[in-house]
């Protein structure tokens, strides 16, 4: 191979912030070539996917809208991923935070107070951190891949809020379409932002985020999340309680997700209809790595994410680009992103290997 | 372009009256901007399909004096707000939101865009700049009936649910009351694939229904997979949104089909001369807003002309499909000989008829 | 005999529900055993789906169809592969990213295929054997690629477990470390293992557009990636057991779908729709109880990055 990779020795400070500028440098380029290719103009298509969006104080706003369950569930999933647990069912604990704490804004309509929002946000955490305690459960007593149980575990929410939806919770003036009631002003989020739609819900993604890193820097089982995820051998060594990780990652991580998925009802939607997140679960988890499970770098990841799915929505508005070609420039994007990191830790080298005996050999690189 | 066209119009301005002229000044004016919000992609070859179609045709008709945009697979939750403001706030002045699911982000936008007109498809909320529009889907269903209650053999009937929403459950009733009305023997057998569209579980659906005996596949989700499952087997089928015809030649006996089309021309054209007015429309055979395809020509004559009779009985208001007696699953009579059900009743329809198996999924 | 004979469509419909499956966590299941998480099957499947039906439509060759769709599942893979295995880029997030990829790719190639009907792909009709009963329909009514999925289950478990380069392959799986020390090329035995189960998403895709629902339209995976992801940890990374998952997740399918017209299951059917979900989860809990058996099978470097100097 006449490209290969040489490690650095220590990781590159510069290229960690590098390497998202020069991805999204390449990402323009191709995606210019992309739209042109489509028959698009390139600058007015980049235009309304990166710029468009940002011009106006409401386009803001809603960037922290989009990424506000983006950053809540990957916060909550980095800490199960650093020390492997592989819940990829946070879109689940996401439906059951909103069925829970959505549920309790239907229970005690018209007995409403201002003590409402906060039992509903308590039922939310709850609600998703049940749906998470099943994998956990399953994990830690019976050995069951939490991979598998935590994604099967998403449908059956899907369908539970189906039924609830379609079923009990109808809005009994609403001719039995499937969406409960408008929530009353006590089961709703306070706006940050008047006359936007900007949330109390992105103080606590904010929030997360401060608290996320607190906990890796800072405390005990931070430090154990660490360690387990770099050797789990020494882990063992170090007698820390394994199952105590895996509850509390998944806890933790359903928690923040109910908390999102709540979020969301009790904010900019305001009832309980059948289809509540289209996906986010899922896109936390591209959010989760893109932000190299740090929780800055979730934040800005996050916010990246989110801003790719409002330029989407511009570039159908303006320039009329089909959704296809949006996703197929959002994908080249994350593969830019991606492999660009492999610049903080590897040179680019051209020619011959020199000999594999003059290299430093070190374990496993953190995945 | 633009100004090609608009320097031809002033030329030929040129030759008219000056009064002519001033009127005709409106449509020299900038076109006008229609958005649509679909909630699939417009490759769904369904309801987003047919909406594009309507699109489409719209473009096809009025030429420059419209501009339109279309935003797809945008989900029913928080995002349709957002979408439905930008294009309210990108100089669109008359937007299309078509599914339910959008009802109250239109309603919460057309709030901050009082001068923006709104048309909500499928929802029953209205202010003085929205309109909401849907169509009699249940009077095609009721024509179908008919013609699947002579054709039928086995006087089992399979037909594969969506979502248990008022609408479909309308149309399964409207089609059990047609089909009983010339064969008491048929029954109804619904299997819910609880999906707008999943061709694989909507085959599979199809074929669970054929092995329990039925003879005839009805469908309220978008994609032909049971069209073709019915044509393999040797079946009839009933397609649904568009012609599905070439998906099983012969099984397709006909299709109910949505035409959106003269919807967009004439609301747009209202909104351009101004005599735009919110409203509610719930347009039928009659109002051209759904068709049935062509008959297969393996249905005998006689067949072809009743159905034919009921459409045209149903378009000139002598027909309603829902038309007392009308039963229950119990057999009680709960709309008496010679009553219609009101649209209200219709509307939130959420019990089977006399004929139908199984029970409503509350 | 009524009763036979509906046991025999249930069981035959079972099959064309699990085949697709049954192929896409065949190509996991040979990609995870060599390490590698491809999360990305969903996108590797449309895109298979698309390019083997804009083929078979546009050349009328079923045959030219499926080939297009394995090297479409396989380009994919290879785009992955060059992404994690030489760029070292996050596996999980990466096969994340190609399933976003994926979606939008195949939608644009398909613009112009949406409502273009195909004639599916031939069935097996032999004389007499075919027309057996009971026995015709299971076993001799079906299409070719129906056989070469259970023929690939019986092929991948003898590869992997009775031939050496099946033996070199869990090898990297299980410490690419050690099977550099040896001196195996991790990357390049990695390299074939994501492209061989590309190929076989690809194949996935193509039983979708070809023969299952020969038809094109966006996302008519709808999940089913996923499904095969989660069947390749229900089976403990054993080839039979695949098998018996997808069957198992595509009978319950298939048996709500009856159940919900029998008088004794009348609960509402979003309840009847999380059984295929729920009957997986209870048959992996019953299977995983046993500890050790579990940790023999599972890759050891599953999902982990290897540099040979880094």
């Amino acid at each position: 191979m006449p490209i290969r990779l040489e490690p650095r020795g220590e990781a590159s400070v510069a290229w960690v912030y590098l390497t998202p500028v020069l991805a999204v440098g390449l990402t323009v380029i191709a995606g210019g070539v992309l739209f042109a290719a489509l028959g698009f103009d390139p600058f007015r298509t980049l235009h309304a996917i990166f710029v468009e969006p940002l011009t106006s104080l409401y386009g803001l706003t809603e960037l922290g809208v989009k990424a506000t369950p983006l950053v809540l569930i990957a916060i909550g999933l980095s800490f199960g991923f650093r020390a492997n647990v592989w819940n990829i069912g946070a879109e689940g604990q996401l439906t059951l935070g909103a069925i829970f704490g959505g549920g309790l804004a239907l229970w005690f309509y018209g007995q409403e107070g201002p003590w409402l929002l906060p039992a509903m946000i308590l039922a939310g955490a709850v609600g998703g951190a049940l749906w998470a305690a099943i994998p956990a459960f399953l994990k830690t007593h019976f050995n069951a891949n939490e991979i598998l149980t935590s994604l099967m575990l998403t449908y059956v929410a899907t369908q539970l809020l189906a039924f609830l939806g379609y079923g009990p919770w109808r809005y009994p003036d609403g001719f039995n379409f499937p969406q409960s009631r408008m929530f009353c002003y006590d089961a709703t989020m306070p706006l940050l932002v008047p006359g936007t739609r900007l949330h109390l819900g992105f103080g606590f993604a904010l929030f997360a985020v401060a608290g996320g890193w607190l906990l890796i820097a800072r405390t005990l089982i931070g430090f154990q999340i660490k360690v387990i995820g770099l050797t789990s051998a020494a882990a063992a060594y170090a007698g820390f309680n394994r199952n105590r990780i895996i509850w509390f990652t998944l806890l933790t991580g359903g928690g923040l997700a109910g908390i999102a998925g709540l979020s969301e009802v009790a904010g900019p939607i305001g009832q309980l209809v059948p289809s509540i997140s289209p996906g986010y679960g899922f896109t936390a988890i591209i959010v989760a790595f893109l932000g190299r499970l740090h929780p800055l770098g979730i934040l800005a990841a996050g916010t990246l994410m989110a801003l790719s799915y409002l330029g989407a929505e511009s570039a159908q508005i303006i320039i009329g680009l089909p959704l296809a070609a949006t996703g197929v420039f959002q994908g080249m994007l994350l593969f830019f992103l991606l492999a660009c990191d492999v610049l903080i830790r590897f040179r680019l080298r051209l020619g011959r290997p020199v000999p594999a005996a003059a290299v430093a050999k070190s374990a496993e690189a953190g995945a | 372009m633009q100004s090609n066209s608009l320097a031809g119009r002033a030329a030929r301005l040129l030759g008219l009256g000056a009064g002519i002229a001033l009127l005709a000044s409106a449509a020299l004016a900038e076109p006008l901007k229609v958005g649509f919000v679909y909630v699939g992609p417009v490759g769904d070859h369904g309801w987003t399909y047919q909406h594009d179609q309507g699109r489409l045709a719209l473009e096809a008709a009025l030429g420059d004096q419209v501009e339109t945009t279309y935003v797809e697979s945008v989900p029913e939750g928080a995002d349709a707000d957002r979408v439905i403001r930008q294009l309210a706030a990108s100089g669109h002045e008359l937007i299309f939101t078509t599914s339910f699911g959008y009802m109250n982000p239109t309603v919460r936008v057309a709030r901050s865009f009082p001068n923006v007109r709104f048309e909500h498809a499928t929802g029953y909320q209205r202010a003085p700049n929205v309109s909401t529009y849907a169509a009699r889907f249940y009077e095609g269903r009721y024509v179908v009936g008919l013609v699947a209650g002579r054709m039928t053999k086995s006087n089992v009937i399979g037909y594969i649910g969506s979502h248990p929403i008022p609408e479909v459950i309308r149309g399964i009733n409207s089609f059990t009351l047609a089909l009983r009305s010339v064969n008491p023997e048929a029954e109804v057998r619904v299997v819910w694939v609880n999906s707008w569209y999943d061709p694989g579980r909507e085959a599979d659906a199809a074929k669970a229904l054929i092995d329990q005996g039925a003879d005839i596949i009805l469908q309220h989700t978008d994609s032909p997979a049971p069209v073709q499952a019915a044509q393999e087997r040797g079946v009839w089928a009933v397609g649904q949104a568009s012609d599905m015809a070439r998906f099983g030649p012969d099984a397709h006996l006909t299709a109910i089909v949505d035409i959106w089309d003269a919807y967009y021309i004439d609301h747009t054209k209202a909104a351009i001369d101004g005599s735009w007015t919110s409203q509610d429309t719930w347009g039928g055979l009659a109002d051209d807003m759904l068709r049935l395809s062509d008959w297969n020509a393996a249905i005998p004559a006689d067949v072809v002309a009743e159905a034919e009779a009921a459409k045209a009985a149903i378009m000139s208001g002598e027909l309603h499909p829902f038309r007392g007696p009308v039963r229950n699953q119990a057999g009680e009579v709960v709309v008496p000989a010679g009553d219609i059900v009101p649209d209200g009743d219709l509307l939130s329809m959420d019990w089977y008829v006399e004929g139908v198996q199984g029970s409503v999924p509350k | 005999m009524e009763m036979l004979d509906l046991t025999v469509a249930v069981l035959v419909s079972t099959i064309a529900a699990a085949t697709p499956l049954l192929f896409a966590a065949l190509g996991e299941l040979i990609t995870e055993k060599a390490g590698v998480l491809n999360l990305g099957v969903e996108g590797m499947m449309l895109v298979g789906a698309i390019s083997g039906f804009a083929t078979a439509v546009t050349t009328g060759s079923a045959t030219l169809g499926i080939l297009a769709a394995v090297l479409a599942g396989a380009g994919l893979a290879l785009l992955f592969a060059v992404l994690t295995l030489s760029l070292l880029a996050n596996q999980v997030a990466t096969g994340l990213a190609l399933t976003i990829f994926g979606i939008g790719l195949s939608s644009l190639i398909g613009r112009g295929y949406v409502g273009t009907p195909l004639d599916r792909l031939p069935r097996l009709d032999l004389p007499v054997l075919s027309d057996l009963p009971v026995l015709g329909p299971l076993l001799f009514g079906h299409d070719a690629l129906v056989y070469l999925s259970v023929a690939l289950v019986f092929a991948i478990a003898w590869f992997l477990g009775r031939t050496r380069p099946g033996l070199v392959l869990r090898a990297v799986g299980e410490s690419h470390d050690a099977a550099h020390a040896i001196g195996y090329s991790v990357i390049a035995i990695r390299y074939a293992a994501v492209v061989f189960g590309g190929a076989l998403s690809g194949l996935a895709g193509a039983y979708l557009s070809l023969a299952y629902t020969p038809l094109w339209i966006e996302n008519m995976t709808a999940g089913r990636g996923w499904i095969a992801l989660a069947l390749v940890v229900f089976s403990t990374w054993k080839p039979g057991r695949v098998l018996l998952g997808a069957y198992l997740f595509g009978g319950v399918t298939i048996l709500q779908f009856h159940a919900q017209n029998m008088a004794a299951f009348q609960v509402p059917s979003q309840i009847l729709a999380m059984l295929p979900y729920l009957a997986t989860i209870a048959v992996l809990v019953l299977i995983s109880r046993d500890v050790t058996r579990i940790r023999l099978n599972a890759p050891a470097c599953l999902g982990k990055v290897f540099h040979p100097a880094g």
